[in-house]
């Protein structure tokens, strides 16, 4: 009666769909270490990124449990009731009441046990901070990240350090178009919004570095907007605190292949955006007054190295797309020289 | 198999006013832009199939992605319901045509020129870039300096009001249009759908239109609206943005829950379970649906209050959405469940559908979305609901009306053929992408570092994306097949319980002979109804077919002449696309209405 | 309007094309409720330029108002007419809501530019940008308003419209008294209750 009957093989189960996601989620279980993993959001290394992992794996239990629960039934069923030649019509059944409360009133409680927990830490995650924690101020930039710490006086960018053990309110904004701060295994990402100011509040409790990225679409090189945080112990920072706020033993001295470096800075006018405490004032591009010790440059896209310092200067926007950063044309014999003299900054 | 009263030729596509007929013009249209967009994805994934891969350039990947999902959800899968919307509601009710065919016309072809002016963009390198949701102030003159966002503000703008115009038809179409006797707790699920989702429309999309007037007026006259210079916020884009973006959500799945509260209880053999819950589940979402719209926007620092009132609110509407899945797993039980291809892809669309709903509980909560949004987690997601829901329930309901549409059976091996392809290419480019996420890789980056760990997710996921290319293939390979070696299907292939069945295959330009008096939910299954003298309210009288008419298209027209004006800084032009749009109201509204 | 003589049975008794325009309706009140709402936001928050105490007139803008309304009346006169067949009134209540439009949208004009040779053009801030988009959309909205009773207007005259076609009178008047609605809330919320 029915033309389609013919065609009809016997189908297998979607049992190869269920073994697929089993294998994935052994997978995922496994992924979650951080050391191959460094921008894991499931290996906390601050309370705030704790807290969030501790939230998200309840949830995750809970949504283990009802796919189970529903594959489960969606796959008994279409095994169980398959058509059989020659059984009977199926009953006309419309409907259960009972049924219906039951399934409305169940989901309703997992989600009570999701939304107390939940709203918990939307309180205590608001960034709000101690007194007498360590104030940084973040300002995105297409695509580069500026760092100021207001009570120490210092001014950086890209890799942030911080003290482990001790509170660190950060404040995040904009200063061209939406941004958004993110270093995972610190915590949450908030947004960095020009004309806004976002609060995060962490402790780190672990030394290390921390990879982080810009996770808003921002334009051309979104992509290469990368951060890192240094999570160094008290005597690190201290230390670190103190050569940046220092600028007196960073002149070159006379006739120094730094001092030719510098005369390069000045000549080529890259004094018109970028600040060298002591000899520049340029803000559109990042302070490099201590860029030498940084680990990494453009935007923590590259290494900090002579080769790519040279490759940078060279073309900005052949490394990354759409940079503000035009050639500066140094020339050959000018290059090395300014490569000295910004990896002098330290 | 053919209709004898259908006219044949250029002409008559032109000028058609009949709902079958631009249900089948919406259904190609659609399903080029559908191919299209996955080309489009297709190239991002073979970009992302490695680190640091330069097979594409950031601005291109940029413009790819953006016209990926703008693509996806408004030429393609908004489109893609709205076939199934023209050519199967009024079978469903017991009409002959939608409340306004000339209206219905004029919806299409605004689609059709709006899908084509966006994409002409590409012609002058300069394809949208900025995401799909167009973050200001990015979008602004200053950082998006192109042609490339005002084609995307344009085009929405053109595709806006097609999609208005025929939420208005329907609704009009579905409360007024109906047989005797079909109250609308009889209304086929399907029929339900297709009503809330217009009334969405309607008032969803005004919003969008005011926030894609002031992001125009900014660009091209100098406006603050989102320039934080002078005090804008661009935080008004995203609340904006989302109350619209929100229920464009239900907008795309409601049309697809409706096709497969069809199919399930077809091949089941039994009614749908639950069918008052699951009509009700659905009214709910649609209200719903408006007060969840800053989940979006969890990052952005609304404070907590904002927070857990948006978290709350979002996991209510989980509630009715699980209850419909279980309602649908009622109607599978206990049924004498027959394996066709549509209902393949019905089972299919529930099991992905539940897996793209967790993640959304996981997002639902503010704090632990904060480690997951704007990462490919969230991109797992929405490919989950999307293509898993939605893009898997408008198949189901491709081989269960195709039949009716075209008289002629899709061919079930390849159809199952495809199920497979699909079905296992999505969870291989999907799935990979949760934990990609949870890694810490963003969404929206046209490359990324071999440090992250992520490369193997990657390359699995570029593997299940091409898997479902081979898929889409297969099935146009049984869209052409079908043309000359499909079986003929007759009226009800499958023994469906609902009106379209009762007519041939493709229908007659009236439709039915006879208007039917619906005395049951389930028509075709009723004793009483089969029993029943179908009396019309028409009667024996004419029978009367509108003529089509050239007008609909002629006013369409006018909307991509105006849109021209601001790309090109010539307002003169506004003036004669306005004047076409005018000139061809004017004919179409004094055209004399013949038999 | 041609085959509006035969009354088709519709399933909740309302004309088709009625049902289409209250929906229309419902959708443009979320059209201005997004324009009122975003000036609303934004009320106050002009770095620069002239504010709203400055410069808007109300005196002026009350009279404007004030026909708006009288030209409502006018429009429900109109459908009167129509309704009973009175196609001489009918065609003078008519041209009088098209003039009535038309002498709302010369205030407009009027006040447009003298707020712009005072300073506040749509660029100059955020109350300038806010206040001429949502007037400007519904000064648009009364033109479009303007046109369609002429339109009627010109039917009336060629003999074309009658008591057959009163439905589509009284829809032109739903979308008349609409706009003026909307009017009555604009000119409460941006020009009596201005901070």
């Amino acid at each position: 009666m029915l033309p389609f009957r013919r065609q009809l093989s016997s189908s297998p189960t979607p049992v190869s769909s269920a073994w697929l996601v089993a294998l994935l989620l052994v997978a995922f279980t496994a992924c979650a270490g951080g050391g191959n993993h460094p921008q894991s959001t499931l290996d906390p290394r601050s309370d705030f990124a704790a807290d969030l992992s501790v939230l998200y794996k309840n949830i995750f239990a809970w949504a283990v449990g009802v796919f189970v629960v529903v594959e489960g039934l969606l796959l008994f069923v279409i095994i169980r009731f398959r058509a059989r030649e020659g059984a009977p019509p199926p009953p006309r059944t419309h409907g259960n009441t009972v049924l219906e409360i039951a399934w409305t009133l169940a989901p309703a409680l997992i989600l009570v046990m999701i939304a107390v927990p939940t709203i918990r830490t939307v309180f205590k995650v608001a960034g709000d901070a101690p007194a007498g924690a360590l104030r940084v101020e973040v300002v995105g930039h297409q695509w580069w990240w500026e760092y100021r710490y207001p009570d120490l006086g210092v001014v950086t960018a890209n890799e942030l350090h911080v003290p482990v053990g001790r509170p660190i309110a950060v404040s995040i904004t904009s200063a061209d178009v939406i941004h958004s701060w993110w270093a995972p295994r610190l915590g949450g990402k908030r947004d960095a919004i020009p004309n806004h100011i976002n609060h995060i509040a962490f402790v780190a409790d672990s030394v290390g570095t921390y990879l982080g990225q810009c996770v808003e679409f921002c334009g051309a090189s979104h992509a290469n907007m990368h951060l890192r945080v240094m999570v160094d112990s008290a005597a690190t920072f201290e230390a670190w605190v103190a050569a940046q706020r220092d600028t007196t033993s960073r002149r070159p001295a006379a006739g120094s292949v730094e001092a030719a470096g510098q005369q390069a800075f000045l000549k080529y006018g890259c004094i018109g955006c970028h600040t060298i405490r002591g000899v520049s004032v340029g803000i559109i591009g990042p302070n490099l007054t201590h860029v030498g010790s940084r680990t990494t440059i453009a935007g923590g896209t590259m290494m900090n190295t002579q080769d790519h310092l040279r490759a940078w200067i060279g073309n900005p926007p052949g490394m990354k797309p759409g940079s503000l950063m035009p050639a500066m044309h140094v020339s050959d014999a000018d290059l090395p020289a300014l490569v000295a003299y910004l990896q002098s900054l330290k | 198999m053919s209709d004898s009263h259908a006219s044949t030729g250029l002409k008559s596509w032109l000028t058609t006013t009949d709902h079958k007929r631009i249900g089948m013009l919406y259904f190609w249209s659609a399903f080029g832009f559908f191919l299209v967009g996955g080309f489009e994805a297709l190239l991002i994934r073979a970009q992302l199939v490695r680190p640091d891969n330069t097979l594409v350039g950031a601005e291109t990947f940029n413009q790819l992605f953006t016209m990926h999902a703008t693509t996806m959800v408004f030429l393609a899968l908004m489109p893609l319901s709205a076939a199934f919307f023209n050519y199967i509601v009024p079978l469903q009710i017991g009409a002959r045509d939608v409340a306004f065919p000339r209206l219905n016309a004029f919806s299409y072809w605004v689609f059709l020129l709006g899908g084509l002016f966006i994409n002409a963009s590409f012609l002058f390198h300069a394809a949208p870039d900025g995401g799909w949701f167009g973050y200001a102030n990015l979008t602004e003159r200053q950082f998006s300096p192109g042609l490339n966002i005002d084609f995307w503000v344009l085009g929405l703008q053109i595709l806006g009001i097609a999609s208005l115009a025929a939420g208005f038809n329907f609704i009009v179409t579905i409360l007024n249009l109906r047989a005797p006797g079909l109250t609308m707790m009889r209304l086929p699920v399907f029929t339900w759908m297709t009503l809330i989702t217009s009334f969405l429309i309607i008032t969803a999309f005004p919003v969008i239109t005011v926030a894609l007037v002031f992001l125009l007026f900014d660009r091209t006259f100098g406006t603050h609206f989102y320039v934080t210079s002078a005090g804008g916020d661009p935080i008004l884009w995203q609340h904006l943005f989302w109350l619209f973006g929100h229920p464009e959500v239900y907008i795309l799945i409601l049309p697809a829950m409706g096709i497969i509260s069809e199919v399930l209880p077809t091949f089941s053999r039994k009614p749908l379970f639950g069918y008052t819950v699951v009509v009700y589940s659905g009214v709910l979402i649609g209200f719903m649906g408006w007060g969840v719209w800053s989940h979006h926007m969890f990052a952005v620092g609304l404070g907590p209050i904002a927070d857990s009132v948006f978290a709350t609110g979002t996991m209510l509407i989980a509630i009715p959405t699980g209850v419909k899945i279980f309602n649908w797993l009622g109607t599978l039980w206990g049924g004498q469940i027959r394996y066709t291809t549509s209902l393949l892809f019905a089972v299919g669309f529930i099991a992905m559908f539940t897996i793209g709903g967790l993640s959304g509980i996981t997002h639902a909560s503010a704090p632990s979305d904060l480690q997951q949004t704007d990462t490919y987690y969230v991109v797992a997601h929405i490919h989950y609901v999307l293509f898993g829901g939605t893009v898997l329930g408008l198949f189901a309901g491709m081989y269960y009306w195709w039949p009716k549409m075209t008289g002629r059976l899709l061919n079930e091996t390849l159809g199952k053929l495809h199920f497979w392809l699909i079905f296992v290419g999505m969870n291989l480019a999907f799935f990979p992408m949760h934990l990609s996420g949870l890694l810490g890789m963003p969404r929206r980056i046209y490359t990324y570092s071999p440090e992250l760990g992520v490369t193997g997710f990657n390359q699995v996921s570029t593997v299940g994306a091409f898997i479902m290319g081979v898929g889409m293939l297969v099935f146009v390979y049984n869209l052409w097949w079908t043309r000359r070696r499909g079986v003929a299907a007759g009226p009800d292939p499958w023994g469906g319980a609902t009106l379209e069945w009762s007519i041939p295959s493709p229908p007659p330009p009236h439709n039915f002979d006879v208007i039917p008096t619906v005395v049951s939910r389930l028509p075709r299954w009723s004793q009483t109804q089969l029993r029943a003298i179908p009396e019309g309210a028409e009667g024996p009288g004419p029978i009367h077919v509108p003529a089509g008419s050239w007008w609909p298209m002629v006013a369409a027209a006018g909307l991509p002449v105006m849109a021209i004006a601001p790309l090109t800084h010539t307002l003169w032009i506004v003036f004669v696309g306005a004047a076409i749009l005018v000139f061809g109201i004017y004919r179409w509204a004094f055209e004399p209405f013949e038999v | 309007m041609s085959h509006a003589a035969t009354v088709h049975h519709t399933s909740m008794g309302l004309d088709n094309r009625k049902m289409a325009f209250w929906a229309f309706i419902g959708s443009e009140c979320l059209l201005f409720g997004s324009l009122i709402s975003t000036y609303l936001i934004y009320q106050g928050r002009s770095i620069s330029g002239p504010t709203p105490a400055q410069i808007l007139n109300i005196p002026v803008t009350s009279v404007s108002t004030f026909d708006l309304l009288m030209s409502s009346l006018w429009m429900v006169l109109a459908l009167a007419a129509v309704q009973r067949g009175d196609m001489k009134w009918a065609k003078i209540w008519l041209l009088g809501v098209a003039v009535g439009g038309l002498i709302f949208l010369g205030f407009q004009y009027y006040e447009f530019s003298s707020f712009v040779h005072e300073g506040l053009t749509l660029q100059a801030n955020l109350f300038g940008a806010t206040f001429f988009v949502l007037t400007g959309t519904h000064g648009a909205h009364v033109a479009v308003g303007v046109l369609w009773m002429l339109t009627l207007w010109v039917r009336a005259l060629q003999g074309k419209l009658g008591p057959g076609h009163a439905i589509t009178v009284e829809i032109a008047g739903l979308y008349w008294h609409f706009v003026d609605v909307v009017w009555i809330a604009i000119f409460t919320l941006v020009y009596l209750l201005h901070k």
